[in-house]
């Protein structure tokens, strides 16, 4: 398989790459847009979403990806990556914008600030139970029929999703790459190598 | 599948420290108002820190500096969907709890303000609200780690906008680390004495050659290449404090430091940003200081 990128504007890339790492991916950090040649998906890390939009019109990325992304590139986003993965974002500045791959609605920090950040058991459909890391976690609100949900949870006000996925778009709510757990990732690779097949 | 109403847990040292490894790669920006506080999110800064004072301003004025009046905190929180830092002064944990009770998303203790104890630190294990804390040294790092900290960052001398101080901070850090890493078991027990550091803590850091919370950077970074140094000594994110709204242009300063912040290893991008940017603020010699602030804290 060729490389798999990871998006290096800002956030938390170092963990990323250890856990592709750790499932024997060869690993490429992205920062600019010749850094996208040779790379047959990407993930995008937490972080700050608007810091992220920012960085990546300036660094001339977001463009090009826009047009990858459109064009079924996969990619896995979590935390702040679902934001920029999401058809709608609420809550977020007046000129947020987001790739849109993934047609939910997400509110940034729905779940509340970072005193509330919390850990859970999630289960994964198919997979297993998970250790899910949610900070100041955006929260699926809303999600269209054609997005594939396999894995809710229930913060005592109703199951919401918190991993999606439609087409090649994956999204997370939560962080998989800050605990030794693969199977976010396992999947999303799984799908890539199926796509390149 | 949908959890069942599982047990969720709050205020856990991974949803602490991951806040921080969220920050990471950014720029931190000291604002004093709502206004400044857009500028700096505008600008693609990760997070503010709410003062009322810049620190140049505290040295400036003199008398005792404490923690920021709450609506002040509350008004920046408002304008900003970033997170909001606010500091406690050191050991002042009655402040801490009213900085928890505002929600704000991390509190930084810092030597900034006037310490509130001469001995003790505040105990941080104790608060649901993550802590940052300042460092000279590894032992330093190692010691507010063990009370709880949860991001250590240089102190530098803060207000100077001199970065001679934060370098020096982070080369020790770092020296004393690839040092532990070098060390075999037995000497590891002295070094811990030498450090003034809890065994434990050393073990780790010899064992997995860095520190177990994220080390970001702090004190007098002033400029792009700034902020490109102090990342390729080792900072993981910048804090920058007076060196932005106390420069000739904020906007085009705050953009510049957190375009440089990311691409620290490009010299053609950090040269890019440096270019036309007018001056930066105007710094101090820290040899002349009557106040070093570093020196707070131990």
């Amino acid at each position: 398989m060729r490389a798999v990128g990871v998006l290096a504007l800002q956030g938390d890339v170092r963990e990323h790459v250890t856990t592709l790492e750790n499932l024997g991916v060869t690993v490429r950090r992205v920062r600019t847009p010749g850094d996208l040649n040779g790379v047959s998906g990407l993930v995008i890390p937490g972080g700050e979403s608007t810091t992220m939009s920012r960085l990546l019109m300036t660094s001339g990325l977001r463009e090009p990806l826009q047009s990858l992304i459109t064009g079924g590139f996969p990619v896995l986003g979590t935390c702040a990556g679902l934001i920029m993965l999401a058809r709608e974002v609420l809550d977020g500045r007046a000129d947020q914008w987001s790739f849109g791959a993934i047609d939910v609605t997400v509110r940034r920090n729905g779940y509340g600030r970072q005193i509330a950040s919390f850990e859970t058991p999630i289960d994964v459909l198919g997979s297993g139970t998970v250790p899910g890391v949610f900070i100041r976690a955006p929260r699926i609100v809303r999600w269209g029929e054609e997005v594939v949900v396999l894995a809710s949870h229930d913060h005592g006000d109703g199951a919401h999703p918190v991993l999606v996925r439609q087409g090649s778009a994956w999204g997370c709510s939560f962080h998989p790459e800050l605990t030794s757990d693969v199977t976010v990732h396992g999947l999303f690779l799984d799908a890539l190598a199926e796509a390149l097949r | 599948m949908t959890s069942a109403l599982s047990p969720s847990t709050v205020g856990s040292a991974l949803v602490k420290r991951g806040l921080a490894d969220m920050l990471r790669g950014g720029v931190i920006m000291d604002v004093v108002n709502p206004e400044q506080a857009k500028i700096a999110e505008d600008a693609g800064a990760v997070a503010v820190m709410a003062l009322e004072r810049v620190p140049s301003d505290i040295r400036r004025d003199g008398g005792v500096a404490r923690m920021s009046d709450p609506q002040m905190i509350q008004e920046i929180q408002a304008a900003v969907t970033i997170p909001v830092m606010a500091k406690a002064r050191i050991g002042h944990f009655a402040e801490a709890q009213i900085l928890q009770a505002l929600d704000v998303d991390y509190i930084d203790e810092s030597e900034v303000l006037t310490p509130a104890d001469e001995e003790n630190h505040i105990d941080k294990w104790v608060f649901t609200v993550p802590f940052v804390c300042g460092a000279t040294n590894l032992g330093e790092a190692l010691r507010r780690i063990a009370e709880g900290a949860c991001l250590i960052r240089s102190k530098g001398e803060a207000g100077t906008g001199n970065v001679v101080e934060a370098v020096r901070h982070l080369r020790t850090i770092n020296a004393q680390m690839r040092r532990l890493a070098s060390a075999d078991a037995a000497e590891l027990f002295a070094l811990a004495k030498d450090l003034q550091a809890p065994v434990a803590l050393v073990q780790e850091v010899a064992a997995t050659g860095k520190l177990p919370v994220p080390l970001f950077c702090a004190g007098g970074i002033s400029t792009p290449a700034d902020a490109s140094l102090v990342l390729q000594l080792g900072a993981e994110a910048v804090f920058v404090g007076s060196g932005i709204f106390k420069s000739e242009d904020p906007v085009r300063m705050a953009k510049a430091i957190v375009e440089a912040t990311t691409h620290y290893e490009d010299a053609s991008i950090v040269t890019k940003v440096s270019t036309g940017l007018g001056a930066a603020m105007r710094g101090a010699e820290t040899a002349t200081l009557e106040t070093r602030l570093a020196e707070r804290g131990w």
